[in-house]
């Protein structure tokens, strides 16, 4: 009995470790593979005669040492510094926003009130950066309201600065903080913010020792659902941005489409992968400190 | 009501407004008449009429709503499979599996649609819509994993046991009772995997093929060129069906849960 139903699990598992293993864990291990090489001539794959000479000689390694190269070292510490604002930005305005609808809303508007964080959560990044292009533009709405109501001679050149991308960025991830933070706020215990209320707790060193470390879990989640995604964003750079607010995401995404430089995007994407994957395993580990499930 | 309150909800209907402002200003402007797009000339519905005539953004309707069936019809099969098996305490790699789901949720989107590119090109998969679809099941699967464990987990036993002591088997027991139930996590995870699919930009950019062309992608080259009343007129239509389908994948999850089976 207990042999069918051990086989019965692995049949269950099998279309999701074949479609994953094929399209998945197989391409990011080429991935890696193709990153150790160089590339050709005419844009193909430069053939590797001797292989020990070629690992020997360090040249498995020029695509990132490459990376290291000033230009590069700037966008990625670029990136990094875009992806911490918003994520600082997003948990800053996003934490509130969490606690009103999770302990200050009646019953009845709680469910349109989160919908209206659910629905931008889930609707195209695309459109929605789209609607800041809209807003900003030289001959955009923003301007033509500001010069229309006399506030400015002269407009606004926002779009297509980094100050454009920081908004896009925000506006795009900020549902992804609110929905984690309000789902651990919805599940603190309110006696306990009592209890530290009756003995004497200030409202303000409540928030700080007590609320504040019982919701760490859905903080370390909301972090994480924005940094990531912030550092390998393109889009909201492409569109919003200007020719100097090149990220990390589109300099990957430029080696693969116009240098049609394949090895060097790999290793790009390995070191973005990496630092993620460095990030997760440092949350992981904190979950688990704290007796909490991992999965967001 | 003290100051402190009274800043909390202040700051609390700003950010509302961050969030709507800008996708309402959007859809209220694509029925504007003026091709100055920050002018309001009065009402039309001349951009939509314009879009039913403009043959290269149907195609690539086309595109994405089979990409997005097809999306959604695989990666719910083998989502729910998969969450079916994980519910059982002594599978074999549970672990291991529930960390190969978690990936394709966390990874970089640029660096999934970089990594398929390459893979695609190495074993001489001509891109396509099929390669499109492969792309979206590998990032929508774990979702439909995630979402009917889920409903699975709030599943009483109880039920099923019951079933089996009245004589039922393990297929009727699935059948009459498991599926039943956790139907509606089944289809809420439809709904999210082809929104998810429909929306997607940045892999399939990387893996859709010439002629294979989706509804964001041809949407990113019109805004490219320039901002004009029809992308708003598409986006507005674009975020209308993505809230609809999210609306009732949100109905469906609570409209079940609330029915008591949960506890």
């Amino acid at each position: 009995m207990r042999d069918r139903r051990d086989r019965s699990g692995w049949l269950l598992l099998a279309p999701t470790w074949l479609l994953l293993g094929v399209f998945f864990l197989a391409p990011l291990t080429l991935t890696l593979v193709l990153s150790f090489r160089q590339r050709g001539v005419y844009g193909g794959l430069k053939p590797v005669e001797n292989l020990g000479g070629y690992v020997a000689s360090g040249a498995f390694l020029s695509n990132y040492s490459r990376s290291l190269q000033e230009i590069y070292l700037g966008i990625g510490w670029r990136s990094l510094w875009m992806a911490l604002l918003t994520t600082a930005l997003t948990l800053v305005i996003g934490y509130p926003v969490a606690y009103v609808l999770a302990l200050r809303t009646p019953r009845r508007w709680k469910d349109l009130l989160l919908g209206l964080v659910v629905v931008p959560f889930w609707t195209s990044f695309l459109i929605r950066t789209y609607a800041w292009m809209f807003l900003l533009r030289t001959e955009g709405l923003l301007n033509h309201l500001l010069l229309g109501a006399g506030l400015r001679d002269r407009p606004l050149e926002i779009l297509y600065t980094e100050l454009a991308v920081m908004i896009g960025l925000v506006y795009g991830e900020l549902p992804f903080m609110i929905l984690p933070l309000y789902a651990s706020l919805e599940k603190l215990d309110r006696t306990l913010l009592e209890a530290a209320a009756d003995l004497g707790a200030g409202r303000g060193s409540v928030f700080r020792r007590v609320t504040i470390p019982l919701t760490s879990p859905g903080i370390a989640a909301g972090i994480v659902l924005v940094f990531i995604p912030s550092l390998g964003q393109f889009v909201v750079s492409d569109l919003l941005g200007g020719a100097r607010s090149m990220l990390l995401g589109n300099l990957i995404q430029n080696q693969l489409s116009v240098a049609r430089n394949h090895p060097f995007g790999a290793a790009l994407a390995f070191e973005l992968m990496a630092a993620v994957l460095l990030l997760l395993l440092a949350y992981a580990l904190y979950m688990k400190r704290k007796g909490e499930e991992v999965l967001l | 009501m003290s100051w402190s309150r009274r800043l909390l909800a202040a700051h609390t209907a700003l950010v509302y407004l961050f969030l709507w402002v800008p996708i309402a200003v959007l859809a209220v402007f694509s029925f504007n008449a003026g091709r100055q797009t920050a002018v309001w000339r009065g009402a039309t519905l001349d951009w939509y009429r314009r879009l039913l005539a403009n043959d290269a953004l149907l195609a690539s309707v086309r595109n994405s709503l089979a990409a997005a069936a097809l999306t959604t019809v695989i990666a719910t099969a083998i989502g729910t499979l998969a969450a079916l098996a994980l519910r059982r305490a002594d599978v074999p790699g549970k672990g291991a599996t529930l960390a190969l789901l978690f990936l394709p949720m966390v990874i970089p989107e640029v660096v999934l649609g970089a990594a398929l590119l390459t893979f695609f090109g190495a074993i001489g998969l001509r891109l396509s819509l099929v390669t499109v679809v492969i792309a979206h099941v590998v990032f929508s699967v774990s979702y439909v994993a995630l979402v009917v464990r889920a409903r699975l987990s709030g599943l009483d036993p109880a039920l099923e046991e019951a079933a089996r002591d009245l004589g039922a088997g393990p297929v009727e027991t699935f059948r009459r009772v498991t599926l039943p139930l956790i139907f509606p996590g089944i289809a809420a995870s439809a709904l999210l995997v082809f929104t998810l699919s429909i929306d997607d930009y940045v892999v399939t950019s990387f893996v859709a093929g010439v002629g294979a062309t989706t509804l964001p992608l041809h949407v990113y080259s019109m805004l490219r060129v320039g901002v004009t009343p029809e992308v708003n007129a598409v986006s507005t239509l674009l975020l209308a069906g993505t809230i609809g389908l999210i609306v009732a994948a949100q109905r469906l999850l609570r409209g079940s849960s609330s029915k008591g089976d949960r506890e």
